[in-house]
């Protein structure tokens, strides 16, 4: 009951903030800004006239810094440790990979983040006009001057414009990053892509306009700038409950609003400490007509046409199936997540790793996903399984730094020489490479947390509670799942005594009607 | 002097336990072989709201019927009765040949010595066994929290399942014997009228027809 007057409460709050919670500033009457900008920095700076401490904030944040240390594993993180299963590591690469990165020339990742503070980009989170954007090859500029692009002149964006417009940050402006990882439109989580930008109802009940019609950040609740909801650091089991009102201002998980038992049906709730909400309420992901990659094999790439050309394939619907500068794709929509037993912390493997441990079954586990039924601090999550082959080197047993963008003589996307490439990559990255290059099969699991249906389309009970193969929760153990699990011994004497207590009422009652019917001598 | 009477042997409310036990009973066999995964003709969250509610009303008939077998010293009925061998022989082989029942009933020993020990073992072990385990698979989540408890859930429904192969064979069992009477309807007959022909005494007719202490047509 509680819950549920929280909920009212907070339902009110979430509608009002578009009337009620409106700003006192009107940012297109500022002088500042004005203009005219002939640089990114220069709007910064005009922001950080007023907002002098925001630039530091930011820069305190991951958004900037790119780097941190686990609390719990010790495990130092940040992109140009880890490597992924999609495009690898951003080093050597900058320039096209640091176009995500919430700030202007960073070019060498070797180095920390910049340090000036007119460095930070704030247009690209508060932009409300839609008109900006960053050049995807540019370290995070925008575009400044007239330059043509695909044979066009494109004139840039009007920035003291944009200026003019900034507000709080909708679901376009992290979605301009986060829905574009991996390369590409929901190539990377196969949860988030551009079908939320304005999604129906079936797709997002938080984000559609005919739901709640959320924006991200108010469950990624921002404190100084920085952002609750991790994925290095996930909260797999929200033991606090309700944040209502905002106690502790970090809103990431479910039950921060909803609570630990949302259900009003005991049995229901009974499920909310072993299952995570998004294993119910996201039946598949990539379900927004945007297809999320799930194969991405680097060992192909490279091939060229009949003319010497570097060879491209679509599929059947469009989508690169394969591609010289990357190799061969498999995309996948409507899909069904893989699920595992999940407390949160996820070890990565960082680009100095040997391999040997992190093999299971001759496929590297690039980010292992801990936990178990039995060590009380997990539940059931889903997840997106990526799957591909990267470049690895057999003889130090680690991975390797490819080099696939750049003006120069050995970037993979121009040059298509793998060896050239990822010696250029280690050499930048001052790693040793044996010279010996080979591909290995690996795995990575994405958590699912967003594009939550309608509770009508929550799974059933029976998609888990089935001793069908197919059954959702086929693969997990450790413990006792009702309508799965047997003990097959109890069935078979089960069965056989129940059967053989019909047939020998079946034997007792013929013999009885045979005697009786028997003419007395 | 003896006289064949139709006396009312089960009273209203035996009737009304026996009769709403056995649809209870059918009903958690077959939703709990559903959850279980024997049959698939439910779908799962159905076939545990179902059982869920019918084993509460069930324990809770229990607990009425207990109550009313003490205060009416019915329970008397279930006591252990001599001559179980012979009962036993008969159903295996006597009852084959057209014998006569080796047993016969009386208002005070409705049931014969076979009858007896088997509704005794339905009643302290085979039913005790399922609401116990039963209860405790109900609650679990109140227990969830400890160590283990994934898998002691496994040993809890193995117990439950054990129960209820052994009440689904007392079941089998018990509704075959319901039609070794005089015709194969007749027990259940009397079942559901409550009447049966039994011999009575003068005294014994003249005292229920004075008292009333039992409906005689
Ligand atoms: C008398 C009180 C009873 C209670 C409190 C009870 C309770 C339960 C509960 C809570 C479950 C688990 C459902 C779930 O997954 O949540 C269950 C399963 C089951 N019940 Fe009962 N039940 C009772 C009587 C019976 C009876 C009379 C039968 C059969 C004659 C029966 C047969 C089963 C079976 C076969 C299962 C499936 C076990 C498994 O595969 O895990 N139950 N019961």
């Amino acid at each position: 009951m509680k819950n549920a007057l929280y909920a009212v409460f907070f339902m009110a709050l979430l509608t009002a903030p578009s009337i009620s919670v409106a700003s006192t500033a009107d940012h297109s009457k500022f002088d500042q800004l004005n203009g005219p900008f002939s640089t990114a920095e220069s709007v910064t700076k005009a922001c950080l006239s007023c907002h002098t401490k925001s630039s530091a904030q930011v820069m305190d944040s991951l958004h900037w810094t790119w780097d941190t240390t686990h609390p719990v594993t010790g495990q130092a993180l940040g992109k140009k440790r880890i490597i992924n299963s999609f495009c690898g590591s951003p080093l050597s690469n900058e320039p096209r990979c640091t176009s995500c990165h919430a700030g202007y020339g960073w070019t060498d990742l070797r180095d920390s983040a910049p340090t000036d503070p007119t460095k930070v980009d704030c247009l690209v989170c508060h932009d409300t006009s839609g008109a900006y954007e960053k050049i995807p090859t540019d370290a995070g500029y925008p575009q400044l001057a007239p330059r043509m692009i695909g044979g066009k002149l494109v004139q840039p964006p009007d920035l003291s414009k944009i200026a003019r417009s900034v507000g709080k940050s909708g679901r376009e402006n992290c979605g301009a990053c986060h829905f574009n990882g991996g390369g590409g439109d929901g190539v990377k989580h196969g949860d988030l892509d551009t079908s939320l930008i304005n999604p129906p109802l079936d797709l997002d009940v938080h984000m559609s306009a005919d739901g709640e019609n959320m924006s991200c950040s108010q469950c990624h609740t921002f404190n100084d700038h920085i952002p609750s909801g991790s994925r290095y650091r996930t909260t797999a089991v929200d033991t606090h409950g309700l944040d209502l009102p905002h106690d502790d201002h970090d809103r990431a998980t479910c039950e921060s609003c909803h609570g630990g038992t949302p259900h009003q049906d005991a049995k229901l709730d009974d499920h909310t400490d072993r299952v995570a909400c998004q294993t119910c309420h996201i039946p598949e992901f990539a379900r927004g007509g945007v297809a999320t990659k799930t194969w991405w094999d680097w060992s192909t790439g490279g091939r060229k046409d009949a003319d010497g050309k570097p060879l491209y394939i679509k599929d059947e619907h469009g989508h690169l199936s394969y591609s010289a500068q990357k190799g061969d794709f498999k995309y996948e929509e409507n899909v069904r997540p893989a699920y595992l037993w999940y407390n949160g912390l996820i070890e990565q493997t960082a680009v100095t790793d040997k391999l040997d441990s992190h093999m299971t079954d001759g496929i590297l586990i690039l980010n292992r996903i801990e936990g178990s039924a039995t060590d009380g601090k997990s539940r059931i999550w889903p997840f997106k399984e990526m799957r591909g082959k990267q470049p690895y080197d057999p003889v130090n047993n680690t991975l390797v730094v490819n080099h696939v963008f750049g003006d120069d003589d050995s970037a993979f996307w121009t040059n298509f020489d793998y060896p050239k490439a990822i010696a250029y990559g280690m050499a930048y990255a001052g790693l040793p490479w044996s010279g010996t290059l080979d591909f290995i099969e690996t795995r990575m699991y994405w958590p699912i947390t967003h594009m939550v249906a309608p509770k009508e389309q929550a799974l059933r009970c029976g998609a888990c509670h089935t001793t069908d193969p197919g059954g959702r929760m086929a693969t997990l153990s450790g413990f006792y799942l009702p309508g799965r699990d047997h003990a097959l011994l109890l069935d078979i004497l089960g069965y056989l005594m129940l059967g053989g207590s019909l047939v020998g009422v079946f034997l007792h009652g013929a013999v009885r009607i045979l005697l009786r019917k028997r003419p007395s001598p | 002097m003896t006289h064949k009477r139709d006396v009312m042997i089960y009273t209203r409310y035996e009737r009304f336990w026996h009769w709403s036990q056995a649809v209870l009973i059918f009903t958690l066999f077959f939703t709990g072989f559903g959850i279980h995964g024997t049959h698939d003709l439910l779908p799962f969250g159905l076939a545990v709201m179902i059982h869920q509610t019918a084993a509460i009303v069930l324990i809770g008939l229990w607990i009425f019927t207990t109550f009313w077998n003490f205060t009416t010293g019915q329970w008397r009925q279930y006591l252990f009765k001599k001559g179980i061998l012979k009962i036993i022989r008969f159903y295996a082989y006597g009852i084959l040949k057209g014998e006569p029942h080796p047993y016969k009933k009386s208002l005070q020993r409705k049931q014969n010595a076979l009858q007896s020990l088997a509704y005794m073992t339905f009643m302290t072990v085979i039913g005790p066994a399922l609401w116990a385990t039963g209860i405790v698979y109900l609650l679990y989540n109140e227990w969830s929290h400890f160590d283990g408890a994934g898998e002691a859930l496994g040993i809890v429904a193995l117990l439950h399942t054990a129960a209820a192969f052994a009440m689904g064979t007392f079941v089998i069992i018990h509704i075959y014997m319901t039609t070794t009477g005089k015709t194969p309807l007749h027990y259940v007959k009397t079942m559901i009228t409550g009447y049966d022909r039994i011999e009575l005494s003068e005294v014994e007719e003249a005292y229920l027809a004075e008292t009333k202490a039992a409906e005689m047509k």
